[in-house]
């Protein structure tokens, strides 16, 4: 075997993840997280839902939500469709962790250097996604979830406390964009 | 313009894709003797209604569900939005 000596960089190209304290904002790059997305097959809907509480230990969120118990946490994405999370230090292969513990009714695919994600969160957390996306930041409970575009990008705003904490999951190829929007975004709050 | 997603609650219009006519749904059978006149039906043929239309829009921004959204061409009013799931298996597809 040939060594090699790579080091691994964030999204945003630095080999720790970056932060930003602003004003009541804090833009926190988080490389912590394994992604793997499921879809449940055609007409298994019931087998897959029974697979999943088996093994995640809970059912899989209706629109909008997100559910979790450790280590898991999964994210509706779209009608039979969810993100799964898990810590990346010990589900480095989560694709592969689930679809063996889901069976033949799931479909699923490794997510996790697709997307970059930022936990963003503060006081201020509300104002600033009102200048970032349409959607209703305020109406969001804890635990829930949503695809929206922010600076013409598609991600996924998770709500992990309501108006308080939030995770944004964004393409990776777009970090940098998308960063300097929420930066820009908190700045003007500020 | 404000499309009510039926599992999502309101969502502004620019979160979705526009594709036609609803009756694109109603694909024709290839098999079918006429299957050429129908087909040539199904892709060029519309209706222009100057008032209620019912319409695809694909949520791209959000769930990536398709719709079947019943808007009114002249005032912009949407009475009604379905999941197009739904509205093909009512309709004895499968999918």
């Amino acid at each position: 075997m040939p060594e090699h000596r790579l080091h691994s960089t964030t999204p945003l190209g630095g080999t720790t993840p970056r932060v930003d304290e602003l004003p009541g904002f804090r833009i926190a790059e988080n490389v912590g997280a394994a992604l793997a997305s499921i879809a449940s097959r055609l007409n298994r809907e019931a087998e897959f839902a029974a697979a999943a509480k088996r093994f995640f230990g809970f059912e899989m969120p209706g629109p909008g939500k997100v559910a979790g118990k450790t280590p898991y946490t999964a994210i509706w994405t779209g009608v039979d469709q969810w993100f799964v999370e898990a810590p990346f230090a010990s589900h480095e292969n989560v694709a592969r962790i689930v679809k063996n513990g889901l069976g033949d009714s799931a479909s699923v695919t490794e997510q996790t250097d697709g997307w970059a994600r930022f936990d963003v969160g503060g006081p201020a957390a509300p104002a600033v996604f009102e200048r970032l996306c349409a959607l209703d930041v305020y109406a969001m409970p804890g635990s829930a979830a949503s695809r929206t575009t922010i600076e013409h990008i598609g991600c996924i705003v998770i709500c992990r406390e309501a108006r308080l904490q939030f995770s944004i999951l964004g393409p990776r190829s777009s970090a940098a964009s998308l960063h300097h929007a929420l930066v820009a975004a908190a700045r003007s709050v500020a | 313009m404000i499309i009510n997603h039926p599992l999502l609650g309101p969502r502004d219009a620019q979160e979705f894709v526009y594709l036609g006519d609803a009756t694109l749904i109603d694909r024709p059978d290839w098999q079918a003797s006429e299957a050429l006149d129908r087909f040539y039906e199904y892709l060029y043929l519309r209706d222009n209604p100057a008032g209620m239309h019912r319409e695809l829009w694909f949520h791209e921004q959000g769930d990536r569900s398709w719709l079947v959204v019943t808007r009114n061409t002249v005032t912009h009013e949407i009475t009604s939005v379905e999941l197009a799931r739904d509205v093909a298996r009512a309709r004895g597809r499968s999918k």
